[in-house]
């Protein structure tokens, strides 16, 4: 048994059993982050934010909704919509969170590529953060399988498709996938159970892991300038917070963070209450029909961009496409060969790639709405072929850039 | 091995591989169709009072199926079921470009599916768009004037084993 002093007070016992001081030194006051930032800096905060907001009414909607199929539909569309009190809210409050989040991941990625936040000792970050993406996307996929909608339904039926591996034709892959030849109610179970335990706490697990990558290399600044964050450090502590290159992460970059959050609810809550429609696609208000496809079936706005790729192509080609384009930017901190930290607008040719590229992107998931026709197809093509070449360009522009 | 401690590591490294190996192939157990979704897998369709060029569609393990009795003058085909002097075209009605179901339009013999354009003639082939394979015909076994599905008759071995489907 350690030797233990009495306590003078509550933080003091506290702090005696759990090192609460150090532990608030290090996640908080001595945890340094750079004054050289701008608003979009604020965007991982808003990231958790909307995690715990989507956490929070997904445990609200968990308590009515029954993962069947002759049940999941009426405890979706009759239960929690208009018996359970504010039910609705929660339904409305999820769905539009499951929706902004792809969008501020977006924003806080092209972030990261503008500024060179993946290179240098950030590596990990940048990983760790595209396997948050990858695990965002199968949360999101699984849990819009959930209300049991037509959507839903075809939705679940062409994904799970694509694992036949197209002429490779594995089909009991697909099979053992369902649980079922076709989704039915062993794969609504599944899923719903992927949906509510095992990707949630993968998503937990991942943020604590990008978290901890941060640590070390130290958030980026605007500059991409290294900084000496101990000499910095002191600076700040000696009261010289002028001078110093540096503030702590708590409570002065969080007050920041949250004037940026404040803005962003702003934004949340009038989508929640005014226009929570976008979020609901009316095809998915029909029950699950396996024996009459919906005319057009397209995947929310945030996936219809790899969905672009996959289309323009013949079967193989196209799942190779799609294939390569879920992991692509796994790679970009490999496929960056410049030596360079540093934003976009002062690399030459890379600032070109980096508005190419998203704009690119952006065409892709207009594109990815349209129905393929006419001039549409000829668009996707090109942007299809477009993002490839861009990836196939990126190391050798960069390999040329001149060192800074 | 060196010394005790390598041979205790060894060891228990050991049966944790051969445990977790057995749980792993617990769980991709779990993960398969349960005995009661492959059981209900047969389904009988009498066609003896069928129209012909009119599309019926039966459901066979969760997924449509095309049934469609042809007339004198449409092609034969070898995937064509012959039910006593009636010939047959009988298929999944999803199509193998990504699993939507196609629609039969009867005045042009053809299906076509609405997703991505694909199309079908009336024995299955596809004659355009992206889908690579023709409508796949699911197992079956002629009983009178009824085919089973779930069931390989001797037809339709001949079939799978000239490879007219998979």
């Amino acid at each position: 048994m350690a030797k233990f002093e009495k306590a003078n007070s509550i933080n003091e016992w506290m702090d005696q059993r759990l090192a609460v001081n150090t532990l608030k030194k290090v996640m908080q006051t001595e945890y340094w982050i750079p004054k050289d930032i701008n608003f979009l800096w604020a965007m991982g905060m808003v990231l958790a934010a909307t995690f715990g907001i989507l956490l929070v009414s997904g445990i609200f909607l968990l308590m009515y909704y029954k993962p069947d199929v002759n049940l999941a539909f009426d405890s979706v569309n009759y239960t929690i919509m208009t018996e359970v009190g504010y039910g609705w809210l929660w339904r409305h409050i999820h769905g539009v969170a499951a929706s902004l989040v792809f969008l501020i991941i977006y924003i806080h990625m092209f972030t990261g590529i503008y500024y060179g936040s993946y290179k240098k000792g950030r590596e990990l970050i940048w990983l760790s953060g595209m396997l948050l993406f990858v695990t965002f996307s199968a949360e999101a996929f699984s849990g819009y399988m959930l209300p049991w909608g037509q959507m839903s339904y075809w939705a679940g039926m062409v994904i799970t498709n694509l694992f036949s591996g197209g002429s490779l034709e594995a089909y009991g892959l697909v099979e053992w996938i369902r649980g079922d030849y076709v989704p039915g109610d062993a794969f609504l179970t599944r899923f719903f159970m992927l949906h509510v335990l095992l990707l949630p706490l993968a998503i937990i697990g991942l943020i604590v892991l990008h978290f901890g990558t941060l640590r070390i290399p130290h958030v980026n600044n605007q500059e991409g300038a290294e900084i000496d964050f101990e000499e910095a450090a002191e600076l700040y502590k000696a009261g010289k917070v002028k001078e110093s290159k540096v503030i702590p992460f708590s409570p002065v970059f969080l007050s920041k963070d949250i004037f940026v959050m404040g803005v962003y609810f702003i934004l949340f809550f009038y989508l929640t209450f005014y226009h929570f429609q976008f979020a609901m696609d009316p095809v998915n208000f029909d029950p699950a029909d396996g024996l009459k496809t919906p005319a057009h079936i397209y995947p929310e706005w945030y996936f219809l961009w790899s969905y672009e790729i996959l289309r323009p192509f013949s079967k193989d080609l196209g799942l190779i496409a799609f294939g390569i384009a879920q992991v692509i930017f796994l790679a970009l901190p490999f496929l960056d060969r410049s030596p360079n930290v540093a934003p976009a607008s002062r690399r030459g040719l890379f600032h070109i790639w980096f508005w190419i590229m998203l704009i690119d992107m952006l065409v892709l998931t207009f594109m990815g709405k349209l129905p393929p026709q006419g001039i549409w197809n000829t668009i996707g093509l090109v942007a299809a072929l477009t993002f490839f070449a861009l990836w196939i360009a990126l190391p050798i522009i960069t390999k040329s850039e001149k060192k800074l | 091995m060196s010394s005790r401690r390598d041979f205790m590591g060894v060891a228990l490294g050991g049966f944790t591989a051969v445990g977790g190996l057995a749980a792993l192939y617990a769980m991709k157990r779990s993960w398969d169709p349960l005995p009661s979704v492959k059981a209900a897998g047969f389904t009988t369709v009498d066609v003896s009072a069928a129209e012909p060029n009119v599309l019926n569609v039966e459901k066979w393990r969760g997924k449509p199926i095309f049934v469609l009795k042809k007339t004198a003058d449409m092609k034969a085909d070898d995937r064509d079921i012959i039910v006593g002097s009636d010939r047959f075209h009988v298929s999944i009605g999803l199509c193998t470009h990504l699993g939507c179901i196609p629609a039969y339009v009867a005045d042009e013999f053809k299906f076509k599916c609405a997703c991505h354009g694909g199309e079908f003639d009336a024995s299955g082939h596809e004659i355009f768009g992206p889908p690579p394979s023709p409508l796949e015909v699911p197992p079956f076994k002629v009983d009178g004037t009824k085919i089973v599905l779930g069931e390989a008759g001797p037809d339709y071995e001949k079939m799978l084993a000239a490879g007219l489907t998979v």
